[in-house]
């Protein structure tokens, strides 16, 4: 047996008709689309399109995941390992694009100008590293979760609880994220109340992955991939060809940056911005410095290639060759939006700059009242209401010339993306299409990362740690009662809008990359590590990563007063952020779990190193502990060896057989 | 046994050029993803013709992208012709 059959249970019908199937999908998608434009044009009320916007695709996901259904171990875990590589790289592309990439990321890029673009690269690169290090060797291998791995190399269940330990610090913050992403999206243009709507996104998450587990995610995965990579584009494929008559915004938006350029001297020359306040677009490490720019990209690549709800995706590949494939469409998939992000900032960014800025108050364009209303748009210190509001605003301003001046103008980040149709004087279709879009991104994350830390906890926990004896039918009765419970429990904790939501996406992937990197890369590429080694090399990074996270954050005076902690500089004109002196002679200098109003949290450190970028202390910790260990102990056994040398290559058995009853 | 002597010499054989491909894309890979940009100012002087996009901004924002894009998609093709060249790939027929 050369080949490792496809368990295929009146499934062959439906992958062999894939590209039919979902040629039909995507194109009765846009005649939907196009029949809510006319529904507008007829005059249907925005309110109504929004409703049938996200009732029309939640059902689909929703049918997609009760088709998908499943009874059999493998198609639960590993969708029977029969998803093509073309097909399973959209689905990663779903998977690993969230509500962040899709609202978010552009709206940093208008922030930051440059240095934003360390998020871009960070999110792209890090696939190189899955491809030839890692996913292809897992896949050999046969796992049905990362933790499956590490006891099997490291010598069982006290290096699968570490795995299972560092999977749930890593995933559930960031699913609790995407449940908050869907809450928000949801409420802003359905106007649901925020805790209703985040319950109503969770409804949308387990009916994709309840009933058919892996299998049903990659299947609803794919369609969110066509819904979102449609919205993201069209608005910005649009507003190019209005201003440049070049429907490809990635290549027009060259002159947007050249016009932002040259406005932001002019607005300095006429006095509408005031230097501290302007942040040049293209001039690179004024909000990073190059160590953090750096630092940031190389956790967000590692972290990239450690994250296991990603590595779980080439898991269900038919073969070693098609998951070095699916890498590689996958990054195209994710590079079709990425590349568009920087497209959509500068845009956005040049409309402020030209019909906002150094207007007169009374001609300020009625787009950005909408947004103004929902208290994400400021000037003068105070929601842009209407115009009324915002000429008394300007008043109170002591010696305000009468025009909007940069420093006046503050924006939300999330609404970049929105508010793009708007600003192109697109219908509200198209607004629609974007929300749809978000929604996608939304629960196409979730549902990945909910099933990541499910499988963890029934897979490995509980039929490999607890009861090895557990028949099928019990193993995926406990599977799904627990993803129901790790759903629940996420959306309560995203009801209550935990303050740090959104940096914790960042932390997930440094923690990652110091608790996973190092053991998986040693586990593949030298036969010499050693159990011991590896364990405590995991220990070791994740722990030290943990701790610069927590204290520099939590415990931000313990961190100065013990830790030989100083001082982030300010990465424009190197000075201290806090004077350490003045802020621990006061009184709540000690004071533990802080809000982020404390003087000293976050903005404390060692090597002037943001706590996002922890996996650089991290990593080669656990990579230098593992080594030394390793060699202090003895080598490896014979037979773990020859397990080693079965996974590097593509042909033959996998290593760990599942018995299939 | 020259049998599983030869099978020995194969594997180590394949892991040494499996090894050397990692490396050299590991390479490039740092090449794009670092080395450029840290030479970031020197090159936004120099102007993209036609596109208009400073060239240091726009590798960040494009070039480097596209080369991770076609390093994997060429590292899958290297992969498989070394895996093949020793007997270790795959059958075709599946998929």
């Amino acid at each position: 047996m050369a080949t490792q059959q496809a368990t295929t249970t009146g499934g062959s019908d439906f992958l062999s008709n894939l590209g039919r199937i979902y040629g039909f999908y995507t194109g009765g998608f846009v005649a939907f689309v196009l029949l809510l434009a006319v529904l507008e044009i007829i005059g249907v009320p925005n309110k109504i399109l929004g409703y049938l916007f996200v009732f029309f695709t939640l059902a689909v996901y929703a049918i997609i995941g009760v088709l998908s259904r499943t009874a059999q171990v493998s198609e639960y875990y590993v969708a029977g390992r029969s998803v093509p590589a073309f097909y399973n790289g959209m689905a990663t592309g779903a998977d690993w694009m969230s509500a962040a990439s899709f609202v978010g990321m552009a709206g940093t890029l208008f922030l930051l100008g440059y240095d934003g673009l360390a998020w871009v690269l960070g999110w792209t690169g890090g696939f190189v590293l899955v491809s030839i290090l890692i996913g292809p060797y897992l896949r050999k291998f046969g796992a049905y979760t990362v933790p499956d791995f590490l006891s099997f190399r490291y010598g069982g269940n006290f290096a699968r609880a570490l795995g299972v330990i560092v999977l749930v610090a890593c995933s559930f913050t960031y699913v609790t994220a995407q449940i908050y992403g869907t809450g928000i999206i949801a409420s802003r243009f359905l106007g649901m109340q925020f805790e209703i709507a985040v319950f109503a996104g969770l409804v949308g998450i387990l009916v994709c992955s309840m009933l058919g587990g892996m299998r049903a995610v990659t299947w609803t995965q794919v369609a969110q991939y066509i819904v979102l990579i449609i919205a993201y584009l069209t608005p910005i494929v649009i507003l190019s060809t209005k201003i440049y008559g070049i429907p490809i915004p990635q290549l027009t938006y060259g002159h947007a940056i050249a016009d932002i350029t040259a406005r932001e001297q002019e607005m300095l020359a006429n006095g509408l911005a005031a230097a501290a306040s302007l942040k040049p677009h293209i001039q690179p490490f004024i909000n990073y410095s190059p160590l953090n720019f750096f630092a940031i990209i190389l956790c967000m690549m590692v972290g990239t290639a450690s994250l296991p709800h990603i590595l779980m995706r080439y898991f269900t590949t038919p073969s070693v060759r098609e998951a070095r494939q699916s890498v590689a469409w996958s990054l195209l998939f994710i590079f079709l939006l990425y590349f568009s992000a920087p497209a959509y900032a500068a845009f956005s960014k040049l409309e402020v700059y030209t019909n906002i800025i150094g207007r007169d108050l009374s001609a300020i364009r009625p787009w950005l009242f909408n947004w103004g209303e929902l208290g994400l748009i400021q000037i003068c210190g105070k929601n842009a209401v209407n115009i009324d509001a915002v000429i008394a605003a300007c008043k109170a301003v002591a010696g305000h010339p009468g025009v909007v001046r940069l420093q006046d103008f503050v924006i939300n980040t999330d609404v970049i993306v929105l508010s793009t149709p708007e600003i192109a004087g697109l219908p509200y279709v198209i607004s629609g299409l974007v929300a749809a879009g978000g929604l996608a991104a939304a629960l196409s994350t979730a549902d990945g990362l909910l099933l990541a830390i499910a499988n963890a906890l029934s897979h490995d926990v509980y039929y490999k740690m607890i009861d090895p004896n557990a028949p099928t039918a019990r193993r995926l009765i406990v599977a799904r009662v627990l993803l129901l419970i790790v759903a629940v429990v996420a959306a309560a904790t995203a009801a209550t809008k935990p303050g740090d939501i959104l940096a914790m996406v960042g932390w997930a992937f440094s923690l990652a990359m110091a608790g996973n990197f190092p053991a998986l890369v040693m586990g593949v590429w030298w036969k010499r590590t050693t159990s011991t080694g590896a364990v405590c090399g995991i220990i070791a990074g994740f722990g030290l990563c943990l701790f610069y996270l927590v204290t520099t954050r939590y415990f931000p005076g313990a961190g100065v007063k013990y830790f030989g902690m100083t001082s982030l500089l300010n990465p424009a004109t190197g000075a201290p952020l806090v004077d350490i002196a003045k802020a621990m002679a006061l009184p709540n200098a000690m004071e533990s779990w802080p809000t982020l109003a404390h003087p000293l949290a976050n903005k404390v450190g060692w090597f002037n190193l943001s706590n996002i970028a922890c996996g650089l202390l991290g990593a080669p910790f656990g990579f230098a502990v593992i080594i030394i260990v390793s060699l202090l102990g003895r080598a490896p056994s014979r037979e773990m060896q020859a397990y080693v040398d079965e996974i590097r290559k593509p042909r033959g058995r996998t290593v760990l057989e599942e018995k299939t009853t | 046994m020259p049998d599983s002597h030869n099978l020995r010499e194969r594997e180590e054989a394949h892991w040494r050029k499996t090894s050397r491909l990692m490396l050299i894309n590991l390479g490039i890979w740092f090449l794009f993803g670092y080395v450029i940009h840290m030479f970031v100012v020197p090159l936004n002087t120099i102007k993209l013709p036609i596109l208009g996009f400073p060239l240091g901004f726009y590798m960040a924002a494009q070039g480097s992208l596209i080369a991770f894009v076609v390093i994997l998609f060429v590292f899958a093709r290297q992969q498989d012709r070394i895996d093949r060249e020793f007997g270790f790939a795959e059958d075709d027929q599946e998929g």
